[in-house]
C-alpha cells in the first residue's frame, strides 16, 4: 500500500513474461515459478508502470477508499 | 400516379433500389455495370444517400457490409472480373449474417474475356463462388419493369433472411432500354431487418428462438453492443473452436434458406399446363425463348417456358412438379451449360434434357431455339 | 479480479486473451481502452460509449476486436478500413477505430490504407505493427527489416521495409503518428489526440513479438525487446532536444504529421446540399 492505492495480482492471469518487475522503479517484484510476486511490498509507490505495461492485466492498482 | 418512362435495366436497378430503400452504394467502374454506379451517384445524395467510389471491388464489397452493419441498405454493382473479386466478403456476409444486394451485371468471361457482349457464364459462381458451404439467395430479371420490382424484391429477402442477395443480371438486359411504368412507390412493399430491443452488452445477439432461423439485432450505434466476427462463433458472436457450435451455425445458416425455398423461389411459368416441351431459361435469355414459344404455339407444337427468377437456390420442386406431362426439356442459356446441371438433376433421368448455350459473347436467336426444338433429341453442345 | 478497467471496457468472459507471454498486443490494446475512457469522462471530447466502434482485420492483433466491449466487427484480413469505411459513412456520428496489423493493413490491405488516408475519411487506424506474421507462425511482413529472419525468410529479408505512419502520411494522412509499447503514457496520449482528430488519423504502434520475430532474430525476451523501445524509440520532447547525430539511428514516438485537411463524410454531406439544391433548380427533375 501506498497513500491509499493498493497493488493487486491475479496469478492466473499471469504468463510470467517478466516485463513488470524489469521496468519496477523500486524492484518490488519478481517473477517467481512463471508467477509475479510481490517481493517487497514496502517499497510501492503506486506508480501505475506494472499496470500500464502488462500485457495480460494480472497486476493493477486497486484504490482503497471506497 | 405512375407514367411510361424509357429507361435502361442499369437504371431501373438504381431506382429499384432507392425505391426498396437502399441509401448507401460503395462500387468500382466496371463494364457492364458501371451506368449503376453512374446513377447511384447522381441520385442518392438527392435522396439523403451515400455513394463512394471505392479503390476496387475488394473495398466496395467491405464497405456496403460495414454501412449495412451500420444500419443502410447498402448495395454494389460489378461485372464477372469484379464479381469474382468479391467472393470472399460475400462469404463474410453469409457468415456474419449482413444484409446486402451485390449486383453483376454478367458480361463474357472467362478471365477479361469479352467486357460489352453478354453472357450468363456467373451463374455457378454466384452459388459457389465464396469458400465453405454457405446459404445463397440469386435472382435474375429478364426485362426492365422486372429489373426494378425484383430488386425490391433482393432488399426484402436480404433483410428478411440476414444474408447477401446476389441479383444477377446480365449485359442483355443491363443496357436494354424498354418503356416501363413504375408502380407508385408507396404501393410498394418493403422490408426491414428484424431489431432486438436490447441496449448495452448483449451476449446473446445472434440468440435464435427454437424454429426460427434469423437473429435480431440493432445495427452498430443505436445503443446495442456485441461482436461480429466471420470466424465461426457462439451467441455471443465470439469466436470460438467448437466444432459443435460450428456445426450448428453453418446448419443454421444452411436451413435458413433450404427451410424456406417456398417463400424464396419464384419462377416463371408460360403456356406449361398442357406442355410437352418446357425451354427453361433465366434472365435476358427469356426474350429470345418467348419469341420461340410464341411462334412454336402458332405452329401448334406444345412447346412452354419455363423461368427460373429465382436462380438460387433452384427451384427444383417447381420443375418437378411439371415432369408428369413434359416430355423433353430445352435448356437454352448464354454459358457452357451452368443451369442444365441444374435441371439434369432435378429431372434425374426422367425426361430427355437438349441444351442449347453460347460461349462467344454473341446473342441466342429465336430461331435457332426453333432450329433446336425441330431437332430430334440430340446430346448438348454448345456453339 | 482484475482491474476496473478491464471490467468496463473488455469482454471479461474471453479474457486472459490469447496472445503468447510478453506479446506487445496486450498493452497497446489496453492503451485503446484507456484511451477512450479517458476521453469518455472528458465531455468536452463528445466521446460516448455506444458511438464507439472497433473495426479489425486478421491477424493476432485483430483479436482485440472480440475483447473489447464495444460495438465491434472481427472482418476479413486485409478490409479492415474498408468495412470501417463504410460504417463512418453511413453513420457519421460513430468514432471508428481500426485495430489493424502490420501486415492486415500495408500488405493484403496496403490499397484501402493509401486510400482512406487519400480521402481522408475521417477513421483512427491504430495499427499494432511487430514486424511479423505471428499467427501464421513468424513469416516475414511489410515491416520486417532488412536482412531480418522470417520462417519464409531462412536466409535474410531481402524486401525493404515500410514505415507505416510515413506511407500513411505521403498518402496524404491528415494525421500521423507514432507509438510503441513501452512509452505507454505517450502512447495513450497520442491515440486520443488520433481519436479526437476530424480527418483520418494513423497511429503505428511498434508492438514486439518476443516468440516469432524476438525469436528468430535473438532479439532477446519481452523485456530485452522493451529495453531496445526504451533506447531507441524517443517521445517528443526529447527527440526534437537532440543533436542530429544522436537522433541518427533514433525513432521518434509522437506525431509526425497534422493539417487539417476537410474531412470526407463533412465533405460528402455537401454534396448532398449541392444535389439537392439542383433538384430544387430542376422543377424536381431527378435525372
Amino acid at each position: 500500500m501506498y497513500g491509499r492505492k493498493k497493488l493487486m495480482i491475479d496469478p492466473a492471469w499471469c504468463k510470467g513474461c517478466g516485463i513488470c518487475a524489469a521496468f519496477c522503479p523500486r524492484q518490488v517484484l519478481a517473477v517467481v515459478n512463471e508467477k509475479v510476486t510481490i517481493q517487497d511490498p514496502d517499497s510501492c509507490v503506486c506508480c501505475g508502470l506494472c499496470e500500464m505495461r502488462c500485457p495480460d492485466y494480472a497486476i493493477w492498482l486497486v484504490n482503497m477508499e471506497e | 400516379m405512375s407514367k411510361a418512362v424509357l429507361m435502361q435495366g442499369n437504371e431501373a436497378a438504381v431506382e429499384g433500389a432507392i425505391a426498396a430503400g437502399m441509401r448507401f452504394f460503395a462500387g468500382y467502374p466496371i463494364t457492364p455495370s458501371t451506368e449503376i454506379a453512374e446513377m447511384s451517384a447522381l441520385r442518392l445524395p438527392q435522396e439523403g444517400g451515400k455513394f463512394i467510389q471505392m479503390e476496387d471491388e475488394l473495398a466496395s464489397i467491405a464497405a456496403v457490409l460495414g454501412a449495412s452493419a451500420a444500419g443502410m441498405k447498402a448495395m454494389t454493382a460489378t461485372s464477372g472480373p469484379g464479381f469474382s473479386l468479391m467472393q470472399e466478403n460475400l462469404g463474410y456476409g453469409a457468415m456474419a449474417e449482413i444484409p446486402c444486394v451485390v449486383v453483376d451485371v454478367q458480361r463474357a468471361g472467362p478471365s477479361t474475356g469479352l467486357a460489352t457482349s453478354p453472357a450468363q457464364g456467373d451463374y455457378m459462381q454466384a452459388r459457389w463462388g465464396t469458400h465453405g458451404d454457405h446459404p445463397v439467395i440469386a435472382l435474375s430479371p429478364s426485362s426492365v419493369l422486372e429489373t426494378y420490382t425484383l430488386i425490391i424484391r433482393a432488399f426484402n429477402l436480404a433483410e428478411k433472411y440476414r444474408t447477401p442477395v446476389i441479383f444477377l443480371m446480365d449485359e442483355i438486359v443491363g443496357h436494354m432500354r424498354e418503356g416501363v411504368e413504375l408502380p407508385d412507390p408507396r404501393t410498394l412493399l418493403i422490408n426491414r431487418r428484424k431489431m432486438s430491443f436490447h441496449d448495452g452488452a448483449n451476449k446473446q445477439c445472434y440468440f435464435v428462438p427454437e424454429g426460427e432461423y434469423v437473429p435480431a439485432m440493432k445495427p452498430f450505434g443505436q445503443g446495442e453492443r456485441y461482436n461480429i466476427t466471420g470466424n465461426a462463433h457462439d451467441e455471443s458472436g465470439f469466436p470460438t473452436n467448437s466444432h459443435e457450435i460450428a456445426g450448428r451455425l453453418v446448419t443454421r445458416l444452411l436451413d435458413k434458406i433450404d427451410k424456406n425455398v417456398d417463400d424464396i423461389c419464384r419462377v416463371e411459368e408460360y403456356a406449361m399446363d398442357d406442355a410437352e416441351t418446357a425451354v427453361v431459361c433465366f434472365g435476358g435469355t427469356a426474350r429470345a425463348v418467348m419469341s420461340a414459344v410464341l411462334e412454336a404455339r402458332r405452329r401448334g407444337e406444345k412447346v412452354g417456358m419455363f423461368r427460373p427468377i429465382t436462380v438460387w437456390p433452384f427451384p427444383e420442386d417447381r420443375l418437378r412438379a411439371r415432369l408428369g406431362s413434359l416430355k423433353r426439356i430445352l435448356m437454352v442459356e448464354h454459358n457452357h451449360g451452368q443451369m442444365l446441371r441444374e435441371v439434369q438433376r432435378t429431372v434425374g433421368g426422367s425426361v430427355s434434357v437438349d441444351f442449347l448455350g453460347r460461349v462467344d459473347g454473341t446473342v441466342i436467336t429465336p430461331d435457332e431455339i426453333l432450329a433446336k426444338l425441330s431437332e430430334k433429341e440430340g446430346e448438348k453442345h454448345a456453339q | 479480479m482484475p482491474s476496473d478497467l478491464v471490467h468496463l471496457y473488455m469482454r471479461i468472459d474471453h479474457l486472459p486473451q490469447m496472445w503468447c507471454p510478453g506479446c506487445g498486443n496486450g498493452v497497446i490494446m489496453r492503451d485503446v481502452a484507456v484511451a477512450i475512457d479517458e476521453l469518455i469522462h472528458d465531455e468536452e471530447s463528445g466521446v460516448n460509449r455506444e458511438d464507439i466502434v472497433i473495426v479489425s482485420g486478421i491477424g493476432c492483433s485483430s483479436r482485440a476486436a472480440g475483447y473489447l466491449d464495444f460495438n465491434s466487427i472481427h472482418t476479413t484480413h486485409g478490409r479492415a478500413i474498408a468495412f470501417a469505411s463504410g460504417i463512418k459513412m453511413a453513420n457519421p456520428r460513430l468514432h471508428v477505430i481500426v485495430l489493424t496489423g502490420d501486415g492486415d493493413c500495408s500488405a493484403i490491405g496496403g490499397n484501402h490504407l493509401i486510400h482512406a488516408a487519400r480521402r481522408n475519411l475521417g477513421l483512427t487506424v491504430i495499427a499494432f505493427n511487430n514486424d511479423i506474421y505471428g499467427m501464421t507462425g513468424g513469416q516475414y511482413s511489410p515491416t520486417t527489416p532488412n536482412g531480418d529472419k522470417a520462417t519464409t525468410a531462412p536466409y535474410g529479408n531481402v524486401d525493404r521495409p515500410f514505415d507505416i505512419a510515413r506511407l500513411a502520411s505521403g498518402a496524404g494522412a491528415s494525421f500521423s503518428a507514432r507509438g510503441d509499447v513501452y512509452h505507454a503514457r505517450e502512447t495513450i496520449d497520442i491515440i486520443k489526440q488520433a481519436i479526437l482528430h476530424k480527418g483520418f488519423s494513423l497511429v503505428d504502434v511498434y508492438s514486439i513479438c518476443p516468440t516469432y520475430y524476438g525469436r528468430k532474430n535473438k532479439k532477446g525476451d519481452a523485456v530485452e525487446m522493451l529495453r531496445w523501445q526504451k533506447e531507441n524509440l524517443i517521445p517528443t520532447a526529447r527527440y526534437y532536444n537532440m543533436r542530429e547525430d544522436e537522433r541518427a539511428d533514433k525513432k521518434l514516438i509522437g506525431i509526425l504529421s497534422y493539417n487539417d485537411y476537410p474531412e470526407y463524410t463533412e465533405e460528402y454531406a455537401k454534396v448532398i446540399a449541392r444535389s439537392r439544391e439542383s433538384l430544387k433548380k430542376n422543377g424536381g427533375a431527378k435525372t
